[in-house]
């Protein structure tokens, strides 16, 4: 059942848009502290072997250094099995380049940065192996970690539905390292005094962050207190605990009472904060003429560090797309000498579908048939995957809406087929998805005070997805009053526990708990309402979805882009993109396309764009910054068009909401590629698409 | 080691002393606590830390503070005055041209600046008439900044959340008015 909607759907400006566009919001770095101490680090050279000589003299007799942390002064830390990368200044190891093994701590940040090109550390290297491919003989299948996601799957008899095939494809898809680069830095201020830890960080979750930083030092989570009300874009590196927070706490225990302020700088946040590791995927479709799927097999091989477990999971949308009798996935992890990948906006499905929807074209091509109408003769109809009925599914119709917008029916097939003034002109499709969850664990308090004034409690997170705009539209409905009359209150452990801001499950879990929390308070308050003098509290948890082992629940989307490609140098331009989602319920319209429109301009960034370039001498990534990492600028955008179609799903949960964080990315980087292919008759399979790769002709 | 300098902010002066090495950014963020303009990479590669350095929107991770003693600075803080919004302002927040903000500020005053430069009739990387002296960077719509010339003016300002979609219309309609 989902609950009337009357502030959802409206188109309600940012509650925080006035403070965000004077820069009065406070970040992590700028809350205000007296006596701020500031923290610079020191990165190992190597990429592999052992520190065996320190010697801090230098730097310790700067004026104005406080302190060099290092791992003889650095309080003892207990990393959790499996969170190795957070295991610093522990040891003599250096497990990767660039990995943090001394800090300065000073007066001024200019004092610290200086001092800590003075610190210098002796190390005796090793051999390292930072050498990715498909063929090493040591890859292993990485674990489940949520049995919801098995990391592989495996129906029927895909090598017989290959062999048996009329059409066969059979095809290899690269994606490079990407990095999230969100614009406001690692950052955090962290105190330690009286046995407290008081921090300021940008985190997509303040109670998991406390949780980690509890086990880590061995204290009661009572003695921790994160706050995190502002985060300045994260997709994912801000999900977890690193280990530049790891860093600041340390350096904070070594002076106990100052505020220690440490930024990762640009450079530094490409080997410290994670990144979605490179992908070799492999995919085999066997069809019929009419390109009926018959069979389907899709393997992907990623990198993860010697310290820890990460796997891109690209194979996990595959089981959701289309109707076969055979389907086959398979994830393989090779483990090197680099730092931990980690989760970064639609980890798995985002490469996933780069390389699904493109071999989808591919084979729209083998067979003769049009890309959209392809997808539609294999529609499914129930999960392929589970057998599980979908909650909805508006796939097909997100596809005839999107054609028709586009323009699409007047397209030639013909690749090469349309060069206007020297550009070669090409339209391409691909289908988005991305599972609709809800993760438990989260707690709502609301407070109601006469006349009729509620204060919604919930360590909620807003990354500039919206949320404090939408999750009090949300509490508003709930309650059955106006958004004037809520004021929500979130990013504080102070507040009640809420699930990371992650999976695109943010609303969809902290919501259930508000809506919870506000039937609770209703009945309470009985049919006439009125509140009691002394006002009223209620707190309530996030229950269960009956309907979760029951369906299987997803949003959808088309993704359409037109490009122009140069004919004599093969410059890429994308005038035009076009989106339409069929995502549950959307809470704020101006929010949820701005989120949409970002997911898509980021997904054609990575087309044309990201490259996180490897030295296998160094072991390092030598693009490390924003001159050299390109992301899109505005220059490189055109007219981006966000739909979205009406969708009543009554299972989801009580706001019939699916999350719109990270539908907009999936798909968006194949369509562009298979635009492309159709402007210019050159399939590019290993992103991103520059000029050297198309200049083939 | 430390110098002193003056610097007029938002429309109050303010003297401190900077040691040589402290950026304009620094100064502003760490020593005058006005944290409106942004650190995004502190390389002039992000534009987030963009104020009007005696009028003309400068990176000011790029200068020293020092080097501009008796300077005017205007942040996206200071656009904002007598607490009504400044139009570009109220035009962003309408537009939806920002999601995290973290970009915001710079962006604001990137583009306030930006149409006075515009206006003052300087040319871009995408103006036809770019080596001529008499440059026309409206469309045929008079007193309208032609969307390509926003695009490539404010490409120095980077939007990870990418509004940019959103940015440019934003801005046109300020233009327009």
């Amino acid at each position: 059942m989902t609950i009337p909607a009357h502030a959802m759907g409206e188109m309600i400006d940012r509650i925080d848009g006035p403070d965000k566009v004077r820069g009065l919001a406070r970040y992590a770095f700028e809350q205000p502290v007296e006596r701020p101490a500031y923290l610079y680090p020191v990165q190992a050279t190597i990429a592999r072997g052992r520190m065996v000589g320190l010697d801090c003299r230098f730097a310790s007799s700067e004026p104005g250094v406080l302190a060099v942390l290092h791992r003889y002064n650095a309080v003892r830390t207990r990393a959790q099995d499996g969170l190795g990368e957070l295991d610093i200044l522990q040891s003599d190891r250096v497990a990767f380049r660039n990995q943090f093994v001394a800090g300065v701590i000073a007066e001024t940040s200019e004092i610290a940065r200086h001092a800590a090109g003075l610190v210098r550390v002796e190390y005796q290297s090793e051999p390292h192996d930072v050498a990715f491919s498909a063929d090493r003989d040591d890859l292993w299948t990485p674990s489940t970690v949520l049995s919801k996601f098995p990391m592989e799957v495996d129906k029927g008899d895909v090598d017989a539905g290959l062999a048996d095939a009329p059409v066969r494809l059979d095809r290899t898809y690269t994606t490079p390292r990407y990095y999230h680069n969100a614009m406001e830095p690692h950052t955090t201020v962290a105190c330690w005094a009286d046995d407290q830890f008081t921090i300021y960080t940008s985190s997509q979750g303040v109670h998991a962050a406390r949780g980690s930083i509890a086990a880590l030092f061995g204290l009661d989570p009572r003695q921790i207190r994160v706050i995190s009300p502002n985060i300045g874009g994260a997709f994912g590196s801000k999900a977890h605990v690193n280990p530049e927070l790891i860093l600041a706490l340390l350096a904070a225990r070594l002076v106990p009472g100052r505020p220690v302020k440490l930024a990762l700088t640009r450079q530094q946040a490409f080997f410290q904060a994670g990144y979605r590791p490179e992908t070799i995927q492999r995919i085999a479709i066997g069809a019929q003429e009419d390109g009926h799927i018959v069979a389907m097999f899709h393997a992907c091989t990623s990198p993860t560090s010697q310290v820890q477990e990460y796997a891109e999971h690209c194979t996990r949308a595959t089981p959701t797309m289309y109707a076969t009798p055979n389907l086959r996935t398979q994830q393989r992890l090779a483990s090197l000498d680099i730092p931990t990948p980690t989760i970064m906006r639609a980890p798995g499905e985002c490469p996933g579908m780069f390389a699904l929807e493109s071999a989808m074209d591919e084979l729209a091509v083998e067979c003769g048939i049009d890309p959209i109408e392809l997808r539609m003769r294999n529609e499914p109809e129930t999960h392929p995957g589970t057998g599980l009925p979908f909650s909805s599914r508006n796939l097909i119709a997100c596809l005839r809406e999107g054609a028709e917008r586009f323009g699409w029916d007047e397209r030639d097939p013909t690749p090469r087929s349309r060069n206007e003034d020297g550009w070669l002109v090409g339209t391409g499709v691909a289908a988005s998805t991305y599972h609709a969850l809800q993760v438990p664990g989260s707690v709502a308090t609301i407070r109601a005070e006469p006349p009729g004034r509620y204060t919604v409690l919930i360590a909620a997170a807003d990354l500039g997805t919206g949320t404090w705009t939408a999750l009090t539209q949300v509490a508003a409905d709930a309650l059955g009053v106006g958004v004037s009359d809520v004021e929500l209150r979130i990013g504080d452990t102070a507040y009640p526990q809420a699930v990371v801001a992650g999976g695109s499950a943010g609303i969809a879990s902290w919501g259930t708990a508000i809506c919870e929390a506000a039937g609770q308070l209703r009945q309470r308050l009985g049919r006439g309402g009125t509140i009691p003098v002394e006002g009223l509290e209620v707190t309530a948890q996030m229950p269960e979805n009956p309907y979760a082992d029951q369906y299987s629940m997803h949003s959808f989307g088309a993704q359409f882009a037109e490009v122009r490609v140069n004919a004599e140098t093969g410059e890429v331009r994308v005038p035009r993109l076009l989106g339409v989602f069929a995502a549950g319920r959307i809470v704020n319209p101006k929010t949820a396309r701005s989120q949409l429109l970002g997911g898509m301009t980021m997904g054609m960034s990575m087309a044309l764009h990201e490259d996180g370039v490897l030295d296998a001498r160094f072991g390092s990534v030598v693009n490390q910054d924003l001159a050299t990492y390109h992301i899109s600028s505005n220059a490189d955008v055109g007219a981006v068009e966000v739909r979205w179609l009406p969708e009543d799903d009554p299972y989801v949960n009580p706001m019939g909401t699916k999350g719109i964080g990270e539908l907009g990315i999936v798909g968006a980087a194949a369509a562009v590629a298979n635009a492309v292919y159709h402007a210019t008759g050159v399939r590019i399979r290993d992103l991103p698409i520059t000029l050297d790769k198309l200049m083939t002709w | 080691m430390d110098v002193e300098i003056s610097l007029r902010v938002d429309g109050t002066a303010h003297r401190l002393s900077v040691d040589p090495r402290t950026s304009l950014l620094d100064a502003l963020r760490e020593r005058l606590g006005n944290t409106s303009p942004k650190k995004g990479c502190d390389h002039g590669q992000c534009g987030a830390c963009t104020v009007l350095l005696d009028g003309r929107r400068v990176n000011s991770c790029l200068a020293l503070a020092v080097a501009h003693e008796g300077s005017t600075i205007v942040t996206a803080a200071g656009l904002a005055q007598d607490g009504a919004l400044h139009p570009m302002q109220e035009s962003f927040i309408r537009h939806d041209a920002f999601q995290c903000g973290y970009c915001t500020p710079g962006q604001i005053v990137s583009a306030v600046g930006m149409l006075e430069e515009a206006a003052a009739g300087w040319p871009s990387a995408v103006t036809a008439e770019f080596a001529s002296s008499n440059v026309s960077v409206e469309s045929t719509d008079p007193g309208v900044l032609m969307d390509d010339e926003i695009r490539e003016r404010m490409s120095g300002n980077l939007c990870r959340c990418a509004a940019y979609a959103n940015i440019v219309p934003a801005i046109r309609e300020c233009a327009r008015r």
